[in-house]
């Protein structure tokens, strides 16, 4: 098996594959990628497309073609998150929500040219494809979020995606709005979809809606999610289960 | 360095009880935190001391009003403003937290299934990976130890 780690874009970034076929370089061209999308992405680098757009010197007609996909991906999620998803907070450009389920997709077509094995994570979200060392589909656990060293759920993803969003640290009170009585509150949500894209758009948006995120995979086809409570219970989707693993 | 961690953690552990308490006012409100315990857990210090309430140390920060650089989150900006007075950080005041959007979502709930609640438990069996959520508390550290940066100048 290969297994290589770096830190890029403020996260780890793992990539694993059990065909030994693919070479040093095939793993790096990963990396240099992701290293280049930081560079292009970061709010933080002034030379960022992200930071000239916020800084006002460059127009939307010098917008480059990948930021034109990013900004389509993230229009579609606004219009089907009702909202709940934006990629301008407080007059500030910052497609980050978008960015990091992108350059995953983009880095799983990188390594998809040498193989059809592999695994890539960058910070907890993950793009699973073909098979493990084993020969098994990829299994991936769900953290806990009060104890980053437990999982409380594992599935078994073969060509699929799965993205968790959310935080143990978060003031957040959910009232219903009908019956007056407090939710309870969503410390993360895991959604499992076909593509990193989509699943991490998807885990972004249904964070953010508190806990009518779970109501809101349920009702999506092709997703499923597992939302973890503050008071350290679950709610998963009806077809999570499918996705379990069974041992 | 151990000061700074214990400083960073503390404030932590601080919002999250602050945060436990506090209805939710979305990113634009400023949400204030303060804590007469952190006056006395996060006094700052110079020496490299393990004890985290050196009295000899509380002057090495300036009284003022010190804001930190907006951190990434990276899936939002994260941002502190740290008061510091006779020497001691006294207050903390979230300027901005990834969370713009408002709390109502017309999802017609009577249409789906009563999903099942049940208590989490850890699963042992190997795995290949792990998803998880990227934490904003690193990008609240470093807010907070820029404004902090500030403050011993």
């Amino acid at each position: 098996m290969i297994r290589q780690t770096q830190l890029i874009m403020g996260m780890p970034i793992t990539v694993m594959t059990p065909d030994m076929s693919v070479t040093d370089e095939n793993i790096n061209e990963v990396f240099d990628f992701f290293t280049k999308i930081d560079r292009e992405y970061s709010p933080f680098i002034s030379t960022s497309v992200v930071s000239r757009i916020n800084d006002g010197s460059v127009g939307e007609s010098e917008y480059p073609k990948e930021l034109k996909d990013i900004l389509k991906i993230a229009e579609q999620t606004k219009r089907e998150a009702d909202g709940y998803f934006d990629v301008w907070h407080n007059g500030r450009f910052d497609p980050s929500g978008v960015v990091k389920g992108w350059a995953i997709a983009k880095a799983a077509e990188l390594l998809a040219k040498h193989t059809n094995d592999f695994y890539i994570d960058a910070g907890g979200d993950i793009q699973a494809s073909g098979v493990n060392d084993a020969g098994d589909p990829w299994r991936i656990g769900v953290r806990n979020p009060f104890d980053r060293h437990q999982n409380i759920q594992v599935v078994v993803l073969k060509d699929h995606a799965i993205a968790t969003s959310g935080t143990a640290i978060r003031g957040q009170h959910i009232y219903d709005p009908v019956e007056g009585k407090k939710l309870d509150e969503v410390a993360s949500i895991s959604v499992v979809a076909r593509n990193i894209i989509d699943a991490d758009r998807m885990a972004t948006a249904a964070f953010a809606m508190g806990s009518n995120g779970i109501y809101f995979i349920e009702q999506l086809d092709g997703y499923e999610a597992c939302a973890v409570m503050h008071d350290r219970t679950m709610i998963a989707t009806t077809g999570w289960h499918d996705y379990e693993a069974k041992a | 360095m151990f000061k700074k961690l214990a400083v960073a953690g503390f404030v932590i552990v601080t919002f999250i009880v602050y945060s436990f308490h506090q209805r939710n006012e979305g990113t634009q409100a400023v949400q204030r935190v303060t804590s007469s315990q952190s006056q006395n857990t996060t006094s700052p210090q110079t020496t490299s001391s393990s004890s985290t309430t050196s009295p000899s140390a509380m002057t090495s920060y300036k009284d003022g009003t010190y804001t930190g650089k907006s951190s990434d989150a990276f899936y939002g900006y994260v941002q502190v403003r740290a008061t510091v007075s006779g020497g001691r950080l006294s207050d903390i005041t979230i300027l901005n937290y990834p969370q713009d959007r408002d709390n109502s979502i017309a999802i017609n709930n009577d249409a789906l299934p009563q999903l099942k609640q049940q208590a989490i438990q850890a699963q042992s069996s190997a795995v290949d990976g792990v998803s998880g959520a990227t934490d904003t508390s690193q990008a609240f550290m470093e807010s907070l130890g820029d404004a902090l940066a500030q403050a011993k100048a």
